[in-house]
Order: C-alpha cells, then structure tokens, then sequence
C-alpha cells in the first residue's frame, strides 16, 4: 500500500510534467529514488520495530505528503517559479520528518511515560506559544505573529506546542477525571435542573486555557487558526475524560462570548469576520472601484481577494478537474499554503477532492480506534486527542478557504508547505503509531497457553 | 471511556462530511455561478494567447484578433470603428470584457459546448483553434446616423433602432463613446490599465452603455403607454378628457405651453397625443387606475426585470400606484416611471408591429472557424401589448405629431412617407430636461422603429430628439 501511495505521487508528477512543458519531470528519478526509498524505508522499519501498528496509517501519511510534494513540484519546478518555495525543499524536509518520525518509534517504546509529565509538558507549550512574541527571533509573517526566525530557517512553534498541550491535558485530565465529571453544583429554575456547573476551583484549567486562548493568540498575535484549533481540542479532551455535556456547554459559550466582546476592539479579527461573511462584497473583494474609494473597507484591511479566488479555482476545476498541471492556481494569492488545498479542488476536482478527504478522514478514524482499543485511560485521552487535533485542523483550514467558517490560517496537515507543520504532522503520526502498535500487540504466547492463569495485560 | 470516543470519532466524521458536502456544492451546482461572476476573470487572462473570433456588422470585422509576432503567442485585439461601436461590442482587455466581448465570450474564445466537435475536430487535423465568429444584427449606416446626430450636440445621450417585425438592433449607441483599442493592448498592458481607469472615472460616463443600462423618466414618450391602456379600456381615439391649464396633483400639474388643451373643453385622446397634452393625459391615467397602467407599462417590458440580449440591460420600471397624484405623473412619464432607451423602443415597434413586442436581439448568428452556422437568432414575441386594432389607432395618432396641424414633433417627419412618432421632455428635478423621441416608419410598413434620448438638453424632445431619429429611419428606408 505504501507503494501504491508513491507510485500515485509520481504519477502525479508525470502527470504535471507532460501538462506544464510537454516531457517527463527531469528530476522525476531523484524523487522517485528518494521519496520512494524513504517511504520504503519507513516501512521496513516499521514493520521490524512496530510490527502490530495499524497497517493503514503510514500508507495514508505517504499519500497525503506525496501528494503535496507533487502539487508543490507542480507550482515551483514546473513553472520555474521557485521564489516562494520548492518541492525539494519539501522533499529534505519529509526526509527529515521522517527520520524524526522513525527516532520516536524506536526511541518512545511507551508513550505512557510522558504520562509523568503533564506540567513540564504545560509549559513547554505555553513557552511555545509565546515565543515567537519575544524580540529579535520573533516575526510576523502575513500579519500573524507566529514564527521563531532561527537564522537559517523560521519556524513555527504552535506546531508543536499542541502536540506537548495534548500530552499535559492527557496526563492532566486522566487524574482529574473524577472531579472534573462528578464534583458539580445544580443550577435549578424553580423545580427544573437546567446544568450542572462544575466547581469553581476545577474551572481553573478551563479559565486558563480560555483566557490563553484569547488574549494571547488572539489579541497579541494574531493567531486565529492556533487559538480555535486549540481550544476545539481541548474541549474534545474534557469531554471524553469526563463524558459531560455540561463542560462543552460552558466552554462554547465562554469561547463565543469572548468572541463577540473583543469583536469591536480587535480589528484583525473583524476583517476575518467581514470577508468570511460578506466575500463578495465589491469594497470587501478591493474591486478598482473600491479600491479608489478612500471610504471603502479594502482601504483599511485586508480583502476576500485570495478566499474568493479560491472558490473561483474550485469552480474551474469541477467534478473531474482541469488535470495536474492544467489549472491556473496562480489567480490565488499564496497557493503553496493553507490555499493548497483549491490548487487540488481545480486541478483534481471533486473526485481529487473526496479522495483527499477520505484518506483523511480514515487516518483520524484509525486514530480513534487507536483510542478505543487501548486499555490505558491515558493512551485512549492521547490517542483520541491527536487523532481529533488532526481531524479539527483539517476542518478549520479547509473549512476556512472553502467559506464553511473564517479563514483563520493554520496548515493542512501532511499535505501543506512548510517545514513546522510537517515535522509535527509525521511526530503525531508517530505517537499514533506506537500506540496502535501496543494496543494491538497480542499478549505473550507462552503465558497464554497456561489456561487457567489469569493473564494481566497493559 | 469509549462511549465519548466514540462520540467524538463520530463528530470528527461529521466535519469531514460538512467539508464534503460543502466542496460538492461548489464544485457542481454553483461551479457555473462562480465561473460566470464578474469578479472572475480567469477566462479573460488566460485566453489573451487564444485566437479569439471576430465580431462582425455586416460584412465589416469590427473586432478581431491578430497576433503579438515577436516571441509572444498573444493576441492582441483590434477594433475597427471602436468609438462607433463600443457601446455594443464592449472592450476585451486583460482581465475583463464588456458588451458583447463578455456576453459572448464563450462562443469567441471556443469554449461553448456548442463548439466541441468544430474544436476535436481541429485538434485532429492539427488546425491552429479559433473561436467563433459573431455577426452583430447592428446595421452600420443607422448606427452610422445615430453617431452623427448625438455626437455633434456634446451632451450625453443614447440612440436605439429595432426592426419591429423582429426585435433586431439596428442600432444601439450611447455617448460620449471610447475607443475600446486604447484600453485594450497586451502589450502595454499598464498604460491600457490607467486608460481603463481613467474612463471608469470620468464623470461622462463612456463607459456606460446607456442604451441599455441607463434610465430616464421618459415623460411624454409614455403617453403612448398610457394610450394604450386607454383604448384597451374601450377608449377610442375621438374620447376625451378634461384638459385644463393646470391639474391639482399635490402640486400643480401644467402643459408646456402653460393654457388648456382644447381651449378649455375636453380634449381627444388623439389631439392630446398631437398636441402632447399634459393634463388630459394624467386625467387618463387617474382614471383607468394604477393596476391597468402598471399592467399595460408590463406588457411592453416594464417591470419584467433585466433582461439579456445578450448583453445586460437594466430593468424599466413603472411601479404599481394608488395614489392619483402621483398615478397622474406616471401617466405622463414622470414620478417613478423610468425606462431604458431601448425600452421605448420597444414600446415604438410594439405599436409598428401590430401591437406584438419581438424580443431584441442584438446576435444574428455564429459561425465557427469553418464557416458553418453553429447558432441563428430566432426572432420570438416578447409580450403581446395590444391589439392590433389598438395598435392601428394609436399608428394614426402617432402620425399626428409628425405631420398634424398642430404637430410637436415635425421634425422627424420624411418626406413622401407617412412617420409615426411621439415626443417627449422629462423633467428630470434638477431644472434640466431630457428629450426624447420615440418614432417608426413607414408607418404603414414600419421596417424600423427608434428612441433617442439627449440628457439634459433642455430643449423639446420635437426639437433636439427628432431630427436623430429621422436620420437613423432615413438610413434603414434609404437602402
């Protein structure tokens, strides 16, 4: 399966090729030597050092970032324009994720060790957040304050930080789990029950993220895509270590109302609003007209230019696509990243479209079964976790350039440029497949056969 | 534990289904929506390296593509004419198109269904593609005649010939005008853009195409509409109406010529269109009610929202009305009645066409690059206005104001054939008047019927409109 997935990336890269200049990729070989070995490789290894993990998963992860690097070698190499990016850029970065990835199967035989960490791991991910707000190595890149400039390369530290915020909120949680679920006061009208409030003190996490959540990314750096990601799985997690609606009803209405109070004071977040809402809008989409305007939105903001265009590029591409290479995803500014996505929608289509988000989907579900096959009550929180942080990010990217909710900046995971997002893209996969692998191992033989012997199995 | 995890498989799933779901419905039902938004100008962009087809007025190639030469595989687009024909044509420029260049973009950059076999075809025999040719129904000496009787008064105005029998353009211009060559280089593409935007910007307007996508309140000029309603309520040309010096509507109502119509007593319905009286007219009106005239404004095109021939044109309205001050006004064209110059025209060859409105059309017929007809303009009946009866009553007025004894619009009159015609000065609020003149002829064989307008000139629409209108009528009946 797995080298079904790299013959279908180079395929991809044929494909475009012959579209774009009329002949077989020149570098065709070096892609298919290197990604094809690295994924090769990965296999082997996985098949020697996790051999029960979920057969599906490192297939999927193959497709999905080869599919990338071959769109991304389709927007570069093929045009000539490598200004923004390439795809080989992309492909040393995969090499690297994927030695990464390999390091922490080898290396993190038990997951459950990190179990022994939860505050380490808190502020791990509040040092991430917060770094790139520090001086000198802080930057913005587009208006949102999220990358660490090292010199050589930038990166992008949110990435990792919900990976360790999962982790805390996994080791958090399944120690509190009790109090959280069953300590809680009954607001009554009359007669009736209406909610169960939870005690004030164990609110404080809950406050904390919240608070994190708003002011933090939100007001200081501009971080939309990170806050709501985060956030979304943090309910997520509550629910399932305590299984009550109560905490999501809470946690929706906190997150929302706080979103309409800052509403009038932060503007960054009200051009999202406004372009997510009213795209089509001749002063929101900055037509000439509105442009020599001095009145109009588009004099102040941003515009709807690159959510519109986008829809355009889906448009165009219909059911069955305009072929690799045959689209125009240059109307959409900043294609290579988050919008990657409508490059797929116009030159793959509806059909390109769904297998993407199938095999999304099916990586997140395996994930959830990862969870629920797993007998540790941290595992399940982790698993579960990580497999919804994928499945929420994918949403809220994808979701954000085709208008299902505001545009707010993150990356697809696998599929995007970039070298953060990858990097943490295959350490989550990573995590899911040692864990699959544990869960699933079969308990020891020999005991087994003892009959009678009760076998206690983690 | 399971149970919310799995709860949360299952919500994770649904997000995947809101992605999917929402992707469909952009990709297949609204996919045609959003490829034909104006804000969407990747058709344009692109095809500046496709060899566009030609838009044609007769047998003259008024827009065509020639190559860039040199190293590019561009086309560059050419007009010849621009100024006299931008108002139909449009401008194909980097990113964007107008008039028929944009209505009819698909057939002359190929894409339309229609030319997928011409275009397999093509690719077998090795063919360099070429779009589809666009014969415009636009005759050159009438759209010639239009040009010449608006351009020399320096105001803005439009001018608009229909064949009557079948809703043909015979003209449409509208000025001031642009070359659409100065807007429309590839090869140097800024200065085209900073033209481009220099005429979005100019107060005159050349950009608008105001045959089509402008409207005036058309004053005396929809008298015939209100005629109309009259002697399709039984009226006859010899009913009168009292025609005083001055109505009472909320504010007083007078003639041009501020005395009564008939030297007091009730006046004709006929003598009043002669005449262009005012205040017989809105009693008309006040009496046949608002839902008769909003229903007989309809059957001439009013309020049937914009319609597409194939270029845009705005829509006409005259609202349905109860109160008699202001159903009085709208009798004689005024209040919150407005109307397209093409509008009038089409209220000018309803009544030339025995009371049958033909839908314009403004396409004759496409050809593809091998010279064989892919679509034909089939003449339809737009509305049925009036009958024929009504509309041979309303022909003998209309000669009236040509060529009675006390005629307001002498001017369009041709000598040695009968011409039907109908003056009109809209008072337009700001002090100015528009003028217009609707007409047809020959009256007893009408083979084109016209609507000037002049905006804000001040004058009669006998005096500044008719004198247009003869010229573009002369140019059909002289060939």
């Amino acid at each position: 399966m797995t080298l079904g997935a790299v013959a279908i990336t180079l395929f991809a890269m044929i494909e475009a090729g012959l579209t774009r200049n009329g002949e077989m990729p020149a570098s065709l070989f070096v892609y298919a030597v290197l990604f094809g070995g690295l994924a090769m490789l990965a296999h082997v290894f996985i098949r020697y050092f996790a051999p029960w993990s979920d057969p599906l998963l490192l297939p999927l992860a193959t497709l999905l970032n080869g599919l990338g690097i071959a769109m991304l070698w389709r927007l570069f190499e093929a045009t000539g324009d490598t200004e923004q990016g390439s795809a080989q850029d992309q492909l040393i970065l995969t090499a690297a994720s994927m030695a990464v990835f390999a390091a922490l199967v080898f290396f993190l035989k038990e997951p459950r060790t990190l179990q022994r960490y939860p505050y380490i791991m808190a502020l791990a991910a509040v040092v991430l957040l917060l770094t790139p707000l520090l001086p000198i190595v802080g930057t913005s890149i587009n208006g949102a304050r999220q990358w660490v400039d090292l010199g050589f390369t930038s990166l992008q530290p949110s990435e990792f930080a919900k990976i360790a915020l999962v982790v805390f909120l996994a080791g958090y949680m399944v120690t509190k789990r009790d109090v959280l679920a069953l300590a809680s006061r009954q607001v009554k009208i009359g007669p009736l029950k209406v909610l169960d409030l939870p005690r004030a003190r164990d609110l404080a996490p809950m406050a904390a993220m919240w608070g994190f959540c708003i002011i933090v990314l939100v007001i200081l750096m501009n971080d939309l895509g990170t806050a709501l990601m985060l956030f979304g799985t943090f309910l997520a997690m509550i629910y399932v270590a305590t299984h009550r609606s109560n905490w999501l009803v809470i946690g929706l209405t906190a997150f929302f109302g706080a979103c309409a109070l800052i509403y009038p004071f932060v503007s960054h977040f009200r051009v999202r609003m406004v372009t997510w809402l009213d795209a089509f809008r001749p002063d929101v989409f900055c037509t000439d007209e509105a442009m020599a305007d001095p009145e109009s939105f588009c004099q102040t903001a941003g515009n709807s230019q690159q959510l519109v265009q986008g829809l355009f590029a889906m448009a165009e591409g219909g059911m069955t696509g305009a072929g690799l290479g045959g689209g125009k995803p240059g109307f959409v500014p900043e294609v290579q990243n988050d919008f990657i996505f409508v490059a797929f929608g116009e030159e793959l289509g509806l059909a390109g479209c769904m297998v993407m988000l199938m095999a999304m989907a099916l990586l997140v579900e395996r994930g959830m079964r990862i969870a629920l096959a797993s007998k540790e009550l941290f595992i399940k929180m982790f698993a579960s976790g990580i497999s919804f942080l994928i499945a929420f990010q994918t949403f809220v990217v994808i979701g954000g350039v085709t208008r299902v909710i505001p545009m707010t900046g993150a990356t697809i995971p696998f599929v995007a440029k970039g070298g953060s997002a990858l990097l943490s893209s295959w350490v989550m996969l990573a995590l899911l497949m040692r864990m699959s692998n544990n869960a699933r191992k079969p308990a020891p033989q020999a005991i087994q056969d003892e009959g009678a012997t009760q076998v206690i199995s983690r | 534990m399971n149970k919310p995890i799995r709860r949360l498989a299952i919500f994770s799933l649904a997000l995947f289904g809101v992605l999917m779901l929402n992707i469909s419905w952009i990709q297949t039902f609204q996919a045609e929506s959003l490829q034909e938004h104006p804000y969407n100008s990747r058709q344009f962009i692109e095809s500046l390296t496709q060899h566009r087809g030609s838009i044609l007025v007769g047998s003259e190639e008024v827009a065509y593509s020639d190559p860039v030469g040199g190293d590019s595989d561009q086309f560059q687009r050419k007009y010849e004419n621009g100024t006299l024909y931008a108002p139909v044509v449009g401008a194909f420029r980097a990113g964007s198109a107008t008039g028929i260049e944009r209505a009819e973009n698909s057939f002359l950059d190929g894409s339309n269904q229609l030319l997928a076999v011409n275009n397999f075809r093509d690719m077998l025999t090795g063919e360099e593609p070429k779009g589809a040719d666009v014969y415009l129904t636009v005759d050159p000496e009438v759209q010639q005649a239009a040009m010449d009787g608006l351009d020399p008064l320096g105001k803005n105005g439009a001018a608009v010939a229909l064949d009557p029998s079948t809703g043909a353009v015979l003209a449409s211009y509208s000025t001031p005008s642009f070359d659409p060559n100065s807007v429309a280089s590839v090869t140097d593409t800024e200065q085209a853009g900073k033209k481009w935007e220099e005429l979005e910007a100019s107060e005159q307007k050349p950009l608008l195409n105001r045959a089509f996508n402008e409207v005036y309140p058309p004053g005396s000029t929809f008298k015939v509409v209100t005629a109309s309603a009259a002697l399709e309520d039984g009226a006859t040309p010899e009913s009168t109406m009292d025609a005083p010096e001055s109505l009472d509507l909320g504010a007083p109502l007078t003639n041009a010529w501020d005395a009564s119509c008939n030297n007091g007593a009730p006046d004709s319905l006929a003598h009043s269109i002669e005449i262009s009286c005012n205040t017989s007219m809105a009693n008309w009106a006040i009496e046949l009610g608002g839902q008769k005239m909003h229903e007989q404004a309809g059957a001439y095109g009013f309020n049937q929202g914009p319609m597409e021939v194939p270029v845009d044109v705005t829509e006409s309205s005259a609202p349905l009305e109860t109160d008699p001050n202001i159903l009085g006004r709208n009798g004689i064209g005024q209040a919150n009645v407005e109307a397209t110059p093409l509008q009038m025209a089409m209220v000018a060859s309803g009544v030339a066409n025995d009371g049958d409105v033909m839908k314009p059309y403004l396409v004759d017929s496409v050809q593809n690059s091998n010279l064989e007809e892919v679509k034909a303009a089939q003449p339809e009946v737009f509305s049925e206005a009036v009958s024929s009866g009504t509309a041979e009553d309303l022909t003998q007025m209309m000669i009236g104001v040509t060529e009675g004894d006390e005629a307001s619009g002498p001017a369009g009159a041709i000598p040695g054939m009968q011409v039907a015609g109908k003056t009109g000065t809209a008072e337009t609020g700001t002090g100015h008047t528009h003028n217009w003149f609707i007409s047809f002829a020959p009256a007893d064989d009408p083979q084109v019927a016209v609507a000037v307008v002049v905006e804000n000139g001040d004058q009669s629409g006998g005096e500044l409109g008719a004198p247009i209108a003869k010229g573009m009528m002369e140019a059909v009946i002289d060939e």
